[in-house]
């Protein structure tokens, strides 16, 4: 596993394997908390502080937890990150700390976390995991900017408080409600395929399975002629 | 009243899928066909109603002792625990319904439209029978967002759509258009 550079597990995250548009991660937060650019960046960095943290260790303990067990062992540890988050948002930042509401505790089961511990900090040395979790961390964080600039710019027709001059007067309503965050999320993803020219990923493979990104072929093909066979 | 309340809002008005955006791994991932998203829902409403059921006490306990911050901890250990355990017992004593919930169930645990309900049962101060009202309502929210939506994504799996739409972002923009019409509910309650 140790082919690649540092700057290579670091810059990854942000474009080339992106959490939300490229590998379709943890969209629930990105869809539901992009309403005001401001709280995208909240989130983001919320997401990120826990994910270099559980990455580091994770990563430092990844001979002492067994095998069998690691699951609930990762989402115990990333549960405690998520608590200390939690205080030192409703501590210092108490408005962002109600705007995001619920999601600050569902950090614990977004699946970019816990797919990284999966795939990446339970198998490399440390301090590569922790470059891994900054990379997906930042790369998190700049979409959900993206999407929250661009929903609240068309949505209420200003950004960080300026007002633009014509949209505020006739806001497009709908990119700050549900529908709008479905909508901008699925162009979004589409213009980053183009931009790569490639097709866009094609569905999310085996539905929110934490462990999918961990899996590999052979198992994903076994995966699916279960579930074939239960239907 | 109030249980009516509960059901009607938690199903149309704020439907946790499409208005409140949990859950929505599983909804795009599951909602290919519709046998397996009423698969999926029915293991997430059974999940809903038990875990709902297990972490009251457990908040009763935790309040008791003053220590109400660990919830994050504790609920989300109380439904790992949970899910596996009921995957163990059905295994064993209900072969049949183990091949038929099988397979979804240990994708729950991740599920966040899971821990969300719990959360929300207790930032909302409902009772027990409350909390078992408002998990059984949003499980069937759940179910409700799931079998409409598969009914769509079967018509996109035939449409002819340009290369740089296929797949995820033409199943987000459906789902926008789903979301959209359910907007027509709020506002009744």
């Amino acid at each position: 596993m140790n082919e690649h550079s540092n700057w290579y597990e670091f810059s990854k995250g942000i474009i080339k394997e992106n959490p939300n548009l490229v590998t379709l991660l943890g969209m629930c937060p990105t869809l539901a908390v992009t309403t005001l650019a401001s709280n995208g960046i909240g989130m983001g960095l919320a997401t990120m502080f826990v994910l270099v943290c559980s990455n580091f260790v994770i990563s430092l303990l990844k001979n002492a937890i067994p095998k069998s067990v690691r699951l609930p062992c990762y989402i115990v540890i990333i549960a405690g990150f998520v608590t200390l988050i939690d205080f030192l948002m409703k501590g210092y930042l108490p408005k962002l700390h109600s705007a995001l509401g619920v999601f600050l505790s569902l950090i614990t089961v977004n699946c970019i976390i816990l797919g990284r511990a999966e795939a990446f900090a339970s198998k490399n040395p440390v301090f590569k995991s922790v470059l891994d979790g900054l990379g997906m961390g930042i790369g998190f964080t700049l979409t959900l900017f993206f999407m929250g600039s661009i929903r609240e710019i068309l949505g209420t027709g200003s950004w960080f408080g300026f007002k633009i001059p014509w949209l505020c007067d006739h806001p497009m309503t709908i990119f700050i409600m549900p529908a709008g965050g479905f909508f901008v999320l699925g162009i979004l993803i589409a213009v980053v395929s183009k931009l790569k020219d490639k097709t866009p990923p094609k569905e999310i493979g085996c539905a929110s399975c934490p462990n999918a990104s961990a899996c590999t072929d052979e198992q994903k093909a076994e995966c699916a002629e279960k579930e074939a066979e239960a239907l | 009243m109030s249980y009516i309340i509960i059901i009607v809002s938690c199903v149309f008005v704020n439907n946790i899928v499409l208005s409140q955006f949990m859950g929505i791994c599983p909804f795009l991932g599951v909602s290919k066909q519709i046998k397996s998203s009423v698969g999926m829902g029915a293991a997430v409403v059974f999940v809903m109603v038990c875990a709902s059921a297990c972490t009251y006490p457990v908040y009763k306990l935790l309040e008791r002792f003053e220590i109400t911050y660990l919830r994050t901890i504790a609920f989300i250990l109380v439904i790992a625990l949970f899910v596996q355990l009921v995957e163990m017992i059905l295994k064993k004593k209900v072969p049949p319904l183990y091949r038929a919930l099988g397979v979804y169930l240990p994708l729950i645990t991740t599920n966040c439209a899971v821990l969300g309900v719990t959360i929300n049962n207790i930032d909302n101060d409902y009772n027990f029978l409350k909390s078992l009202t408002n998990a059984f309502a949003t499980g069937v929210a759940f179910t409700l967002a799931l079998v409409l939506f598969s009914g769509v994504r079967a018509r996109i799996a035939d449409s002819d759509l340009p290369k740089t739409f296929s797949g995820a972002p033409a199943t987000l923009i459906a789902a926008a258009i789903v979301s959209l019409s359910f907007m027509g509910f709020s506002g009744i309650i």
